[in-house]
């Protein structure tokens, strides 16, 4: 239906909706009668037909379980005895864990290396494949590949390159370059940079791909400018392709770190948080407190912290979205 | 309109089909009332992953069951009992109507009032009183109520490959009974053959502190002492600096352990059925788990007690599975639960013709039979079911004797009584520590955990 067939049906309607105000509900201010009427005629009825489903789903499978989680997180509960309310106590346990603060600083550790070479690795990569004249689709679907791998088998593939013996896959080729095998995932100092490693591997793809699209969104007028100007290749990235792309760099960035605050797939797959708790994370301590002991389950403790983990990461992105409001919007 | 045609026609099949279901549901439900009441009954079955010949043999006693119980129908259901997936199947109710915990968890799952009272059923059962007490107890709840029943018990041991002590030059029938010599061999073995001359668990799920605490209770040393939450952490003992000092030394100096340092219980029977490990700590029982799951080569196996210090203390550490009913289930159901523990891991003790019969199955599909065990009846009950099941015996028992010859004279230590896999999980980080960093301390390491363990005492968990 276009714009112009639509006009004068809206017309109509409010034409209809002045005649009918005289059958409406006696008592009931005039204004209201008139304004439920549009929105009935204007078919406000279907518009709600169509969103309860989704208010539905979203209530019962993402707001409810939200709720849920605050009201557990200030009860002591093991889901078969009636819970006893505690108040803040469960959070008080947590601070007073003498986990929880490696657990904080071993997530800041992955977050951080994450950042240092997680985030530039797609971006470069994103740059050379762009810059490729021939065959750019296959080497951007051989980047994105890992990506396709499910995620528990790619962590075992990794855990066999891991192998700190010998012959392991990665000590097998430090031994080509004469130097001695290296234990990896079994040292307490070089296991988070290994989860490190493998999860910048795994998750590239997907920046890359985003970084791909935006980089066609450059005008190329600009780089035709610059080269004008005399502008050599990395001239044209710093002044021309990043400036570009703020917006989306400034994008990923907060993805990445609301992800990388997360983690939990690579510790609870390559180490359960070992060697002697180097690679305990925030969410494998949630994991631990809700189903680390068959005998005490803490969900009361595991839901406190996912709380302040939610706290934490919305202020986290309040302050971000704010201190980067004139960068992305300039 | 096309689009309107097509939704009315899927509706009137979605109303036929609806219609259809209806009247098999009827009828169903009809037949059902018609015949005597089903009892249905999911069950632990075997370990996930076990082999097609184990779960042939496991599906032959159901139909046996089913055939001697027509009211009961029984659905088998892999299962393993890891305290991370225990502890969200109980709070999501996905635990089949029977269940094992081991013998850590029975009392205070059954204080928790997490498992099905059984205690007149359990007492019904004729054999009741035959249990070793010290056994029944561990399923026994504060209250006194029969909570769990045992059906296996074992005590620790050191497995060892027979093969791999030959290709060393050391006599297989002659494993080490000292912890000096334990550790010769394993340098041996290590130098000469290249694979892990001794390998002990070291990953994060309660199993290195079940190993440390083991070769501790060897030396003499407890991680804890008193009971309930009363009980003190005693983490820094002297036996368990020195069993930390033994692994220290096979660690770094002797490089005998191989390079994985995070096995756990089952990735180390996978490394030892594979012929990777001369020797590592384990149930004695494990055995049958290496034929179900890891098609281990029975030539290769040896077992034998775990070296003990020559002090009054020292001792093996035991332990055992009980079998319970989820708290949830029906009192028929109950029922049905413990005519199933009483069929299928009962009554072989007890009755010299299911014995044989539950032999024979195994036999017959390759299934071990004869595994070391540590009694859960009474001496004279346990010295009739070996003598019953003795032609059938496929397991290697010659190989085992070092074993067998010794764990009735030794004295077993029962498993630290208060927040005892709490406590496991505390010292697995100090085990770690040892195994990952090179000249780390292990005094201070103990000093460190003691606060940790005893903090798990007073949670109670």
């Amino acid at each position: 239906m276009s714009k112009i067939d639509f006009m004068p049906s809206e017309l109509d309607l409010s034409q209809q909706a002045a005649i009918a105000t005289p059958s409406a509900p006696r008592g009931a201010p005039p204004r209201y009668r008139r304004k439920a009427l549009t929105w009935l005629q204007s078919g406000g009825l279907s518009r709600l037909a169509f969103l309860i489903p989704l208010i539905a789903i979203f209530g019962a499978f993402s707001w409810y379980p939200i709720v849920k989680l605050v009201i557990t997180s200030l009860q002591q509960t093991n889901f078969a005895l009636p819970a006893k309310w505690v108040g803040l106590h469960n959070f008080s346990l947590v601070i007073h864990d003498p986990l929880f603060p490696i657990a904080v600083r071993n997530t800041a550790e992955f977050a951080g290396l994450a950042l240092l070479f997680g985030y530039p690795i797609p971006l470069v990569v994103a740059l050379l494949v762009s810059e490729l004249r021939r065959r750019r689709g296959l080497y951007a679907a051989l980047v994105y590949l890992p990506v396709v791998i499910p995620p528990v088998v790619a962590v075992l593939l990794w855990y066999t390159f891991y192998n700190a013996g010998p012959t392991g896959v990665f000590n097998t080729i430090l031994h080509w370059l004469g130097i001695g095998p290296q234990p990896w995932i079994q040292s307490q100092s070089q296991a988070m940079p290994s989860l490190v490693l493998e999860s910048t591997w795994a998750n590239a793809g997907g920046t890359v791909i985003i970084y791909l699209a935006a980089l066609t969104g450059v005008n190329t007028e600009l780089y035709e400018a610059a080269s004008v100007d005399g502008a050599g290749i990395w001239k044209k990235i710093w002044h021309v392709t990043l400036p570009q792309m703020r917006t989306v760099l400034l994008v990923t960035m907060i993805l990445q770190i609301i992800g990388t605050a997360q983690v939990f797939l690579e510790p609870y797959l390559f180490t359960q948080g070992g060697p002697n708790n180097a690679t305990i994370t925030v969410l494998l301590l949630i994991y631990n407190y809700a189903f680390g002991n068959s005998l005490g389950p803490q969900y009361g403790e595991a839901a406190a912290l996912s709380v302040m983990l939610v706290a934490f990461l919305a202020l986290f992105s309040l302050i971000y979205l704010r201190a980067t409001r004139s960068w992305s919007s300039e | 309109m096309q689009f309107n045609i097509k939704a009315r026609g899927s509706m009137r099949m979605a109303l036929a089909a609806a219609a259809v279901s209806a009247v098999a549901v009827a009828g169903a439900a009809s037949t059902a009332q018609a015949s005597t009441p089903v009892v249905k009954i999911s069950v632990a079955s075997l370990l996930p992953g076990s082999t097609k010949a184990a779960t042939a043999a496991f599906n032959a006693q159901i139909k046996l069951f089913e055939k001697q119980n027509p009211g009961i129908q029984v659905t088998a259901s892999t299962y393993q009992w890891l305290p991370a997936t225990f502890a969200a199947k109980l709070a999501a109710g996905t635990l089949p109507t029977m269940f094992t915990v081991p013998f850590t968890d029975g009392r205070a799952l059954g204080d928790a009032n997490e498992l099905y009272n059984l205690t007149s059923l359990a007492q019904s059962l004729p054999y009741f009183n035959k249990f070793n007490p010290a056994v029944i107890a561990e399923g026994t709840d504060a209250k006194g109520q029969v909570v769990a029943i045992p059906e296996a018990s074992y005590a620790q041991a050191l497995s060892y490959n027979r093969q791999l002590f030959t290709e060393a030059g050391l006599n297989p029938n002659d494993p080490p009974t000292t912890w000096a010599q334990l550790e010769a061999d394993a340098k041996q073995i290590s130098e000469k053959t290249g694979m892990a001359g001794y390998t002990q668990m070291g990953a994060s799920d309660n199993t290195a502190g079940w190993i440390l605490t083991t070769v501790t209770d060897a030396l003499g040393g407890r991680m804890e002492s008193g009971i309930g939450a009363k009980a003190k952490a005693t983490f820094d003992n002297p036996q368990a600096v020195q069993a930390l000092n033994i692994l220290n030394t096979m660690r770094w100096t002797d490089d005998s352990m191989g390079s994985n340092m995070g096995l756990s219980w089952g990735t180390s029977n996978q490394a030892f059925a594979a012929g990777q490990v001369g020797m590592f700590i384990s149930g004695s029982d494990v055995y049958t788990s290496m034929v179900q799951t890891d098609n281990i080569n029975p030539a290769i196996y040896g077992l034998a007690p775990i070296p003990l210090a020559k002090n009054k203390n020292a001792g093996v550490l035991g332990g055992g599975t009980l079998t319970a009913v989820s708290a949830k289930a029906t009192p028929a159901q109950a029922a049905a639960a413990v005519k199933w523990i009483d069929f299928y891991y009962l009554q072989k003790y007890v009755n010299r013709k299911d014995a044989i019969a539950w032999a024979k199955t195994e036999v017959a599909s390759k299934q071990p039979v004869g595994t070391p065990e540590v009694p859960i009846f009474n001496a004279k009950q346990e010295a009739l079911y070996n003598s019953w099941i003795k032609p059938y015996i496929n397991v290697p028992l010659k190989q085992m004797a070092p074993f067998t010859k010794a764990i009735f004279n030794e004295q077993i230590i029962p498993e630290p009584e208060a927040a005892t896999q709490a406590i496991y999980g505390d010292l697995d980080s100090v085990v770690q520590s040892v195994l990952t960093s090179q000249g780390s301390n292990p005094s201070a390491l103990l000093a460190a955990a003691n606060p940790t363990g005893q903090a798990s005492i007073k949670s109670g968990t």
